[in-house]
């Protein structure tokens, strides 16, 4: 009996600390919420979200005035300054308004020399400005080829940049938390990762999908699962990158899918098109234009398995459903719409 | 229906909260009283609209019909019946119904003079329910976030809600209340063998008496609840994990927006490994 009691009483006390710690401790929303439904009414598709947070977001989500337009006559800059291989044929007055803008969108501390050598302004010499001009490239090819994603807001260099040189949100491969050797394998999961909204998925679901192409859907469609070779641990990269997805855009599953099905396009929002163009374009980004530029980076400018960092949803959406609110920045500046290489 | 010599016994005036003597009779073996009537008529105007709701519905399979409460524009408004006005009123015949039959049970349990356990142990199941379809849509601000009333819409509507907040497991009321379900099934499991264990003996042996229970249990966990004890304790374990359950449903959505797992960042900032 005294054992018995004094269990429970250890057993309660736990109890105890452990609730009140949660409910004190825990980071809780409250009412009043706001709340948006995706489809058919009860069937529980629904955004719940906390109007202070979102009030909080919109205040970080606020785009710059943009500069009076400039006049679009006169010589090309190409004919009035040197090494200018991308936006040559814009107006010297064109030209320079669109500098300003980036100097404010990206380096607005460090300023032009952050990208220029103060001697020769033409001077390919400092990485940053080699890493503008193919940025400029990117930024001009997802505009004119990505439009199923990026739609015709489009982006521009503050999209990601937000007056940072190095985007807040960005991915390097994972190290992974600190391990005694020989002891357990945690298998690149089961350890609380920020890229997975603090669940226990695999903390890198970014390189199967957003470098490497590997099949996002694991789901088989045959009553038994007759010829899928696809694993957990493949089902959970999925899951990891869908975490990701929802904690970058500030949504939850329910805003693609239906879960009754999740692989089933007919149950799905129209949404989930944009998204799966959304994984194919940060894809391109990664493999065409951010990983070659490798070896045009200092050593400090790389993750600490020495990879490149690259873009996955959160370097644009920033906890948005559609970044910066879907404010239209683009165009003001057209000449970072047209086609590029 | 035949009545057993002694049940006459039992079967005294009286005790009614409602309605004095004009309900207090019999049919059959079911007692009536007055809250016997209105659950009656909850119940079969609450199954009419569910038939009227199916008939305007575009099935007649019984796993398909559906019962959807209105678009969460309409919030906390009376919605057109077609439009999810049929959930409301069946909203309101269901927990009619329920009230009802849980005070039929507490009028019963006073004509015997024993306590209320089992209208309370039944009130917390209309608790739960009540949390899901009229305490949480009055926080969210909406009857739309109730569950639809169909055999796989409501399973639909559950799969979604607990994917609103990405992965439910991590809902620490949601993993009380699951720990409380299965240590139930876990009591009634032990609580059911070990009486069957000992009031089935073997041919030519008497029954056991519960000190044979109770040392079975002092003898392998060093402790026995004891007799009344087990009952303490399954009412306990059954009805916290109901309570829970409502739990954590009300503070999906009003308490909390984001995902579960982010929930447990606290744990992870305490400053004992933080």
């Amino acid at each position: 009996m005294k054992i018995g009691f004094a269990i429970t009483v250890v057993l309660v006390v736990v109890l105890v600390v452990f609730n009140v710690a949660g409910v004190f401790l825990g980071d809780w929303d409250r009412t009043p919420v706001v709340a948006s439904q995706q489809g058919y009414r009860g069937l529980g598709m629904e955004v719940v979200s906390n109007p202070r947070t979102n009030a909080a977001l919109r205040r970080l989500n606020v785009v710059p005035e943009p500069y009076p337009p400039a006049d679009p006559g006169g010589p090309r800059a190409s004919q009035i300054y040197e090494n200018v291989q991308v936006l040559g044929d814009l107006s010297e007055e064109e030209f320079t308004r669109l500098m300003s803008a980036i100097t404010d969108w990206v380096s607005p501390e460090e300023g032009c020399l952050y990208c220029h050598n103060d001697e020769n302004l033409a001077d390919d010499d400092v990485y940053t400005k080699v890493v503008a001009r193919r940025m400029l490239q990117m930024t001009q090819h997802l505009n004119s080829q990505w439009q199923d994603h990026v739609g015709t807001t489009g982006v521009t260099c503050y999209t990601c940049h937000r007056g940072r040189p190095v985007p807040a949100e960005v991915w390097f491969k994972d190290p992974g938390p600190r391990q005694a050797v020989g002891i357990g394998n945690r298998a690149e999961q089961n350890a609380p990762a920020d890229s997975v909204a603090l669940s226990s998925l695999p903390y890198d679901p970014f390189s199967p999908f957003l470098s490497d192409a590997r099949e996002i859907r694991v789901a088989s469609t045959v009553a038994l699962p007759s010829g899928n070779r696809r694993s957990i641990k493949q089902t959970e990269w999925t899951y990891g990158l869908m975490m990701h997805f929802s904690q970058s855009l500030g949504v939850n599953c329910t805003y693609c899918h239906n879960t009754r099905s999740f692989f089933s396009w007919d149950a799905s929002p129209p949404q989930r098109s944009v998204a799966w163009h959304g994984i194919r374009m940060a894809r391109d980004v990664n493999v065409n234009y951010i990983e070659p530029l490798k070896p045009s980076f200092p050593e400090h400018r790389l993750g600490p398995l020495g990879d490149v960092l690259k873009v996955n949803c959160a370097t644009c959406h920033q906890g948005v459903n559609k970044p910066l609110y879907g404010a239209n920045m683009l165009q003001d500046y057209p000449s970072l719409a047209r086609s590029g290489p | 229906m035949a009545m057993l010599s002694f049940e006459r016994k039992y079967r005294v005036r009286g005790g009614t909260l409602v309605g004095g003597d004009l309900f207090d009779f019999w049919v059959g073996p079911f007692f009536v009283g007055f809250f016997g009537v209105t659950g009656m008529f909850f119940t079969f105007l609450g199954v009419g609209m569910i038939l009227y709701g199916a008939a305007l519905g575009p099935t007649w399979n019984i796993w398909q019909i559906s019962i959807a409460p209105p678009d969460l524009s309409y919030g906390l408004a009376l919605a057109p019946l077609k439009e999810g006005g049929i959930w409301q009123v069946v909203t309101i015949c269901a927990i009619g119904a329920f009230v009802s039959w849980a005070l039929r049970e507490v009028e019963i349990c006073r004509k015997l003079g024993i306590g209320y356990h089992v209208p309370i142990a039944f009130g917390f199941a209309i608790f739960a329910y009540v949390t899901l379809v009229v305490i949480r849509p009055l926080l969210l601000g909406a009857w739309g976030h109730g569950f639809p009333y169909g055999i796989y819409s409501h399973l639909d509507w559950v799969s979604n809600v607990a994917y609103q907040y990405l992965h439910f497991h991590y809902n620490p009321a949601h993993m009380i209340a699951a720990t409380f379900f299965f240590t139930t099934v876990l009591a009634l499991a032990l609580h059911g063998g070990l009486v069957l264990s000992a009031t089935n003996p073997a041919k030519g042996e008497t029954v056991k008496t519960p000190e044979y229970e109770d040392t079975f249990f002092r003898d392998t966990i060093g402790y026995s609840v004891g007799t009344l004890g087990i009952h303490r304790l399954g009412l306990f374990l059954a009805l916290s994990a109901g309570f829970w359950s409502g739990i954590c449903i009300l503070i999906s959505g009003p308490f909390w927006t984001r995902g579960w797992p982010e929930w447990w960042g606290w744990w992870l900032n305490l400053p004992i490994w933080q």
